[in-house]
C-alpha cells in the first residue's frame, strides 16, 4: 500500500535494499531453507501475475499454470538445443509466453468470468499434453533444465563455500525483485490506472476515451510474460520440465496464494509466496503431531487452503491483510 | 471401425451431456457456473463405492449415490452459494467471488474425501461387463457397461425433459431461472424452486459419476477431466440450454471419440480448448442459446 | 385496526437517495386508489416496497390489520396481495398458457385454479386464441392483459398495479383501464393504481393521490383534484 506514494527512485532504492539483505542472509540459514526462499520468490512472482491479472485488469485465469510451462518448456530449449546462455534463455522463455498470452488475451477481453475461467482451465489441462506431440519437446519424460555451476566469480565473491541452492536463490530473488520493481513502475504508470479504472468500470472508462479491450489485451500479455518467467525459474529448481511438472493443482494455487493474498495489491504477492510454500510446511509438522497418518499428510495442506479460501472470498475481500480488513470493518 | 468409434463417442457424450446438464441446471438457477459440480459428483460416487462395499451389490449403491448427489448439491446451495452471494456482492473480487469459492469448494470436498477415503485409485465395480460385444471372431470396444451408460444417461435426460416440459414443478423452474423477479410476484418460491434446481443438478453430476467410474478408477480427482469436458459442452450447447448440454454433450463425446481413433489421445483436449475458443468468439451464446450476457 | 391496506409513515432509501418519504396512506377494501406522479416521483418504490420486493427503512404497513412488511412477495400472493410489476410482468420465454399457469401453481384449489382461468379468459378473449404462444409474440396491450389475467388466476383481494398504460396506445390503455375497473366492480378487488398517465387513472379511481418527489402532496376525488387549476398544470399534465 504505502509504496505507491513514494518517488520511483526511493522505490528502486527499497527493492536493492531488501535484495541485499535477502542475499547476505543466504549465507546464515540451511539449504532446505535456501531452497524453499527460491521457491518463495518463484511464487511471488507467478502469483504476481494472477495480481495483476485480477486484482488490476479484472480477469481471472485458471490456466497460468500452463502459461508457466511454455516459459519453463521456452527457456529449457532453447537453452539446451540453441545453446542461448541462461539469462537469454530465461528472456526467451518469457518472450514465448508474452506471446502466448497476448493471442490468448485478444480471446480473453472478449470473455467475462465464468467463461474465461472455464476457458483457461481447459487450457490448463489440454496444452501440456502439445509435449507428447513434438519429439522435440522431449513427450512425456520432458526437458532436462541443467545450468550447471554457479560462475566462479560468484564462487569466489563467498568464498568457495557456494552451493547450487544458494545459487538458485540468488537467481530467484534477485530475478524476483527486478521483476516486482518493473511491475511496480508499470502500474504506477497511465497503464496501471488505465487498467484500474477499466476494472472498476468498464463503461465510465470507455467515455474517457480509455481502450478498455486493449488494456485487458495488455493486461492478459504482461501477466502471461510474468508467469512464463515464473515457469523458467520454477523448471531451474526441478531441474527439468515434463508435461505433468505444471499440473491443475499449481494453477489453481496460485490463484489461492493470490486470493489469500488480497488481489488488489501487487505488495500481496509477498505474503501469498509464503503461504503457498508455508502451508504445506506446516501441515506436515502438524501431521507428525497427529500420529504421521498418509491420508493427513496428504489431504491437510489442501484442506486448509481450500478452507483459508472459501473463508477469505466470505469475509475477506481484500485478502488476509489485517490492516485493510481493520478500515473495512470500521466504514460498516 | 467408424461405428465402433462412433458408438464409443455417445457413450462418452452422454457422461458429458450430464456433466453440462447439471452445469446448465446451476447456470440457470443461479447464474454460477459450479467449478465444484465434479467434487459433488466424485464425493458422491464414493458415498455409492461405500456403499457397494458394505452392501456387495451395485444396483442398490447406484440409487443411493444418485439420492446423496441430490442432497449434496442441495447442501451447497443452502449451506455455502447463500452465504457467499450475499457476502460477495462488492470489493475487488466480486466478479470473480463465485468462481473462486466455488474452487475452494472443490478442494476442500477432495480433500475431505482423501482423508475419508485416502488418495489411492478404487474400484468401484458393476456387474456389467467391461469387455466389448463380440460380433462372431470381431469384438468392439462397446461394452455392456457402455450400453448402459447410454441407457441411464439417456434415462435421466429423459426424465428431466419430462420434469421440465410437463410438471407444475418443471414450470417453476424454468420461470425462477428465466425471471426470478417475475416469478416471485407470480407466487414462485424462487429460493426453494433454486434449491430444487441444486439438487438436480447434484443428482445428474452423481449419475455421471456413478456410471462411468466402473469403466476406470476412483480417486478424489478421477472426475476433474470430465468437468472440463462437461464445461465446454455446455457452452457448445449454449449455457442457458438444457437441450443445448445435451447436443454439446454428444457432439463432443463423438468429435474426442474420432479424434482419439484417427489422430491420437493426448491431443483431445487440447482440440477440446479450441473448439471452446471458436464457439465464444464466433457464437458465443452456443448453438441453442439466445442471450448474449456472457462477454464482459 | 383499519379494514384494507393502511400505510402510516413510510419511508423507502436507495442509500442516500429518499424516494419515499413519510408517506401515509388507506385504501379501504373494495376502493380504487390512484397515486399519481411523474417520472422518479417514486411510484414504483412505493409498489415494490409494500409487495415485500424491497425494505422500507420506517413505516408500517398493513393488510387488514395484519402487518404486510419483512414477507417475501411470494407469501404475500398467497395472502391476496398481488403486484403487477412495472412494464408487462410477463416470462416472455414461456408460453400464454405457461405464464397463466404460473399464476395458479401454489394454490391446492386446482379446481378454482381452473375457474379462475376460465373467467380471466373471458375477460381478456385475446389470450385464448394465443395459449401456445410464446409470451414475447404478444404485442404490449396483450402482455400487459396477460400479466393481469395471470394475477387473477392467484384470486388476489388486493391488486398493486404498476403503471399498466407503460408504452401502451391510447386505444389500448383505454380498454386495458375498462378492465381494471371491471375487476374492481365484479369481483370487489381492492385497487393500488400507480400511474403516470393522470387523465385515464382518475377516470376509473374512486380516490386519486399526487406523489411529488417522494411525498404525498394532495388527496381527493377525481373531480376535486381535477378541478384545481393549478395542480392540472403542475402535476397532472393537462
Ligand atoms: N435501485 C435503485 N437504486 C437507487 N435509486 C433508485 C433505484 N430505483 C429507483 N431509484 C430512484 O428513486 C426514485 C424513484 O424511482 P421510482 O420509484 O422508480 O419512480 P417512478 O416509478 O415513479 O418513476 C428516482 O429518483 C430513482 O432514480
Ligand atoms: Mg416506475
Amino acid at each position: 500500500m504505502r509504496s505507491r506514494h513514494l518517488s520511483p527512485r526511493t522505490r528502486a532504492l527499497l527493492f536493492l535494499v531488501i535484495g541485499a539483505v535477502l542475499l547476505t542472509v543466504s549465507g546464515f540459514i540451511g539449504e532446505l531453507r535456501t531452497y524453499q526462499g527460491a521457491q518463495v520468490a518463484v511464487y511471488m512472482i507467478a502469483i504476481a501475475s494472477i495480481i495483476l491479472l485480477t486484482g488490476y485488469s479484472g480477469q481471472i485465469s485458471l490456466g497460468h499454470g500452463a502459461v508457466m510451462a511454455v516459459g519453463g518448456y521456452g527457456a529449457a530449449l532453447s537453452f539446451n538445443l540453441w545453446h542461448f546462455p541462461f539469462a537469454i534463455a530465461l528472456l526467451f522463455g518469457v518472450l514465448v509466453g508474452a506471446f502466448g498470452g497476448f493471442v490468448l488475451g485478444v480471446a480473453a477481453a472478449r470473455l467475462s468470468g465464468p467463461y474465461l475461467a472455464g476457458t483457461t482451465l481447459a487450457l490448463a489441462v489440454g496444452l501440456p499434453t502439445i509435449a507428447d506431440q513434438f519429439h522435440v519437446l522431449g513427450g512425456e519424460q520432458g526437458l532436462n533444465f541443467d545450468i550447471g555451476d554457479p560462475p566462479r566469480w560468484v564462487v569466489r565473491l563467498e568464498g568457495g563455500d557456494f552451493t547450487q541452492y544458494k545459487w538458485f536463490f540468488w537467481i530467484s530473488i534477485v530475478v524476483a525483485l527486478v521483476a516486482l520493481w518493473g511491475i511496480t513502475n508499470l502500474l504506477h504508470s497511465s497503464y496501471g490506472r488505465n487498467w484500474r479504472a477499466g476494472r472498476n468500470n468498464a463503461v465510465a472508462a470507455g467515455l474517457a476515451g480509455i481502450n478498455v479491450a486493449r488494456g485487458k489485451v495488455l493486461a492478459f500479455t504482461v501477466s502471461s510474460a510474468l508467469a512464463s518467467l515464473a515457469g523458467a525459474l520454477f523448471a531451474l529448481l526441478l531441474g527439468l520440465v515434463t508435461p505433468t511438472a505444471f499440473p491443475l493443482s499449481l494453477s489453481f494455487a496460485i490463484v489461492t496464494g493470490a486470493v489469500l493474498a488480497g488481489v488488489g495489491n501487487l505488495a500481496g504477492s509477498i505474503v501469498g509466496g509464503v503461504v503457498l510454500v508455508a502451508i504445506p510446511e506446516l501441515s506436515g509438522s502438524l501431521t507428525t503431531h497427529l500420529g504421521n497418518s498418509q491420508k493427513v499428510s496428504a489431504n491437510l495442506p489442501g484442506l486448509v487452503m481450500s478452507s483459508s479460501l472459501i473463508l477469505v472470498v466470505l469475509f475477506m475481500p481484500n485478502g488476509l491483510r489485517i490492516r485493510k480488513f481493520k478500515k473495512q470493518v470500521k466504514t460498516q | 471401425m467408424f461405428i465402433d468409434t462412433l458408438l464409443i463417442g455417445i457413450s462418452s457424450g452422454a457422461i458429458y451431456s450430464l456433466m453440462a446438464l447439471a452445469l446448465v441446471l446451476v447456470w440457470r438457477s443461479t447464474r454460477v457456473v459450479n467449478f465444484a459440480q465434479s467434487g459433488q459428483a466424485v464425493l458422491s460416487t464414493y458415498i455409492g463405492y461405500e456403499i457397494c462395499l458394505h452392501t456387495h451389490n451395485y444396483w442398490i449403491s447406484l440409487p443411493l449415490a444418485i439420492f446423496a448427489g441430490a442432497i449434496v448439491g442441495s447442501l451447497v446451495d443452502l449451506l455455502f452459494m447463500r452465504l457467499l452471494i450475499s457476502r460477495a456482492k462488492s470489493g475487488p473480487i466480486a466478479e470473480i467471488a463465485p468462481v473462486i469459492a466455488t474452487l475452494g469448494l472443490l478442494g476442500l470436498i477432495q480433500s475431505f474425501i482423501g482423508l475419508v477415503w485416502g488418495n489411492t485409485f478404487q474400484q468401484y465395480p458393476s456387474p456389467l461387463s467391461g469387455k466389448g460385444f463380440t460380433f462372431g471372431s470381431h469384438v468392439i470396444p462397446f461394452s455392456p457397461q457402455n450400453l448402459f451408460i447410454v441407457i441411464a444417461s439417456a434415462a435421466v435426460l429423459a426424465i428431466f425433459g419430462i420434469i421440465f416440459k410437463y410438471t407444475d414443478l418443471g414450470l417453476a423452474l424454468r420461470a425462477a431461472s428465466f425471471q426470478p423477479e417475475i416469478a416471485q410476484l407470480a407466487g414462485v418460491r424462487v429460493s426453494r424452486v433454486r434449491n430444487i434446481g441444486w439438487a438436480f443438478a447434484g443428482a445428474a453430476g452423481a449419475v455421471a459419476g456413478a456410471v462411468i467410474t466402473p469403466t476406470s478408477t476412483l480417486s478424489p480427482n478421477s472426475l476433474d477431466l470430465l468437468f472440463v469436458s462437461g464445461f465446454i459442452a455446455a457452452v457448445i450447447g449454449g449455457l442457458d440450454s438444457l437441450v443445448g448440454a445435451v447436443v454439446g454433450g454428444l457432439v463432443l463425446g463423438i468429435g474426442f471419440s474420432f479424434i482419439l481413433q484417427y489422430i491420437g489421445g493426448s491431443v483431445t483436449f487440447l482440440v477440446g480448448f479450441v473448439i471452446l475458443m471458436v464457439v465464444l468468439l464466433i457464437r458465443p451464446q452456443g448453438i441453442f442459446g439466445h442471450k448474449v450476457n456472457r462477454r464482459a | 385496526m383499519k379494514l384494507g391496506l393502511e400505510v402510516i409513515d413510510f419511508s423507502v432509501e436507495y442509500g442516500a437517495v429518499r424516494a419515499i418519504q413519510d408517506l401515509s396512506l388507506h385504501v379501504v377494501p373494495g376502493e380504487l386508489v390512484a397515486v399519481i406522479g411523474s417520472n422518479g416521483s417514486g411510484k414504483s418504490t412505493l409498489i415494490r416496497a409494500l409487495s415485500g420486493l424491497i425494505a422500507p427503512s420506517h413505516g408500517s404497513a398493513s393488510w387488514n390489520g395484519i402487518s404486510i412488511l419483512g414477507k417475501k412477495p411470494e407469501e404475500l400472493v398467497r395472502q391476496g396481495i398481488v403486484h403487477i410489476s412495472e412494464g408487462k410482468s410477463v416470462i416472455p420465454e414461456l408460453t400464454v398458457a405457461e405464464n397463466l399457469a404460473l399464476g395458479g401453481l401454489w394454490r391446492r384449489d386446482k379446481l378454482d385454479v381452473a375457474i379462475a382461468t376460465q373467467e380471466s379468459l373471458a375477460i381478456f378473449p385475446v389470450l385464448a386464441s394465443r395459449l401456445g404462444q410464446r409470451a414475447d409474440s404478444l404485442s404490449g396491450g396483450e402482455r400487459q392483459m396477460l400479466a393481469i389475467a395471470r394475477a387473477l388466476i392467484s384470486r388476489p383481494q388486493l391488486l398493486l398495479l404498476d403503471e399498466p398504460s407503460l408504452g401502451l396506445a391510447p386505444l389500448i390503455i383505454e380498454q386495458i383501464f375498462l378492465a381494471i375497473s371491471h375487476l374492481q366492480s365484479q369481483f370487489g378487488l381492492t385497487v393500488l393504481l400507480v400511474e403516470q398517465n393522470a387523465m385515464s387513472a382518475l377516470k376509473i379511481a374512486d380516490r386519486g393521490l399526487i406523489l411529488n418527489l417522494g411525498r404525498l402532496i394532495k388527496t381527493g376525488t377525481p373531480a376535486e383534484l381535477l378541478a384545481d387549476s393549478q395542480l392540472r398544470a403542475a402535476y397532472l399534465g393537462f
